[in-house]
């Protein structure tokens, strides 16, 4: 629901990464990661995005979205695996006492420029 | 030619989030981050709570909603200080940001408040994305709301430290099954602290508010 909140974020992040000196470059892709646990929709945020892009170095640029699988692991047996329903215990042990190792992520990678 | 660039996109509100954290810490404040959908109670919670923690702990109230002042008119009748954010200046919001909170606890005195109450946006989405320099959260779940919710909505249910199941006072009224939701919440978040209450009769409210306590009393000494 806050997608466009976050192109707002990422435009402005991706835009600031640009090296000084190449301010008129165009900038192709985005590279991002999506936790699966992220309140993020892909779909969403790439249509917010192309809106927000507009009039920015980032106008026309391609929002690359790797979705990040949620990851765990189990502090009493050590167990890593990925949970891919709603169910948060060791499947192996049956703890509930595990650490999420990945699936938040709302992270910018890095962006691609058209080579000079 | 790639650039990269390696950060996180909410990083200007978790460093928001911080500075705040830091600002309560030095004021001795702690801070609870309320959540629910629209209508499960959260404002009848908190003024049966917040009557219940006065005077041995001076609260104050943030209380986030799209539109209207409705929540803090409820909510001033427990006479502690309130401010109403209203989220449509920034584009109908669906939460409450941290530097929004940062704002807004400009306008309460900190050097008198043991315990600052967000009452977030009514959503079960995304609020809890957002960290606002909490040190505990809330999630408040109605019995009508239906037992799956902790299953659609995981990630509140993982990021809160507490449910509240509201409304048990309807519980002769509904099909609804009990057990089925303590399930799905254990299944989600196993060990979380969980009270079944019913602000409109106030049962159940011992327990949470021994919880609350606790917690407050933890950070004040």
């Amino acid at each position: 629901m806050h997608e466009m909140g976050i192109a707002m974020q990422i435009v402005e992040i991706a835009a600031a990464s640009i090296p000084k000196g190449m301010e008129n470059i165009k900038v192709e892709k985005v590279n991002l990661k999506v936790g699966k646990l992220s309140a993020v929709v892909p779909e969403s945020l790439r249509f917010c995005f192309d809106i927000v892009a507009k009039d920015t170095p980032l106008s026309g640029a391609q929002l690359m979205i790797e979705e990040v699988p949620v990851v765990a692991t189990c502090n009493e047996c050590s167990s890593e695996w990925t949970i891919t329903g709603p169910v948060f215990t060791c499947i192996k042990c049956g703890s509930g006492s595990i650490r999420i190792v990945s699936g938040r992520e709302l992270d910018i990678v890095s962006i691609e420029i058209a080579d000079p | 030619m790639e650039i990269k660039v390696v950060r996180k996109v909410l990083d200007v509100n978790n460093t928001m989030a911080q500075q705040n954290r830091n600002l309560f810490a030095g004021k001795k404040v702690f801070v609870l981050n309320v959540m629910s959908s629209p209508g499960s109670g959260k404002t009848a919670t908190l003024v049966k709570t917040i009557r219940r923690l006065l005077p041995e702990i001076k609260c104050a109230v943030i209380v986030g909603d799209i539109c209207s002042t409705l929540d803090a008119d409820r909510l001033s009748v427990t006479g502690v200080p309130v401010v109403q954010v209203n989220t449509d200046e920034f584009g109908g919001d669906c939460h409450l940001a941290a530097h929004v909170i940062g704002n807004a606890a400009g306008s309460i005195d900190l050097d008198s408040t043991d315990l600052l109450i967000v009452e977030n946006v009514g959503n079960l989405v995304c609020p809890a994305e957002f960290d606002i320099g909490e040190d505990a959260r809330v999630v408040v779940l109605s019995v009508t709301e239906g037992e799956d919710k902790p299953i659609k909505y995981p990630l509140m249910f993982r990021v809160c430290d507490a449910a509240l199941l509201n409304k048990i006072d309807l519980l002769p009224h509904l099909e609804y099954d009990r057990n089925a939701v303590v399930k799905n919440i254990m299944q989600i978040h196993p060990g979380m602290s969980l009270f079944e209450i019913s602000a409109k009769t106030e049962e159940g409210f011992d327990p949470w508010i021994m919880w609350l306590k606790e917690k407050v009393k933890k950070k004040l000494s």
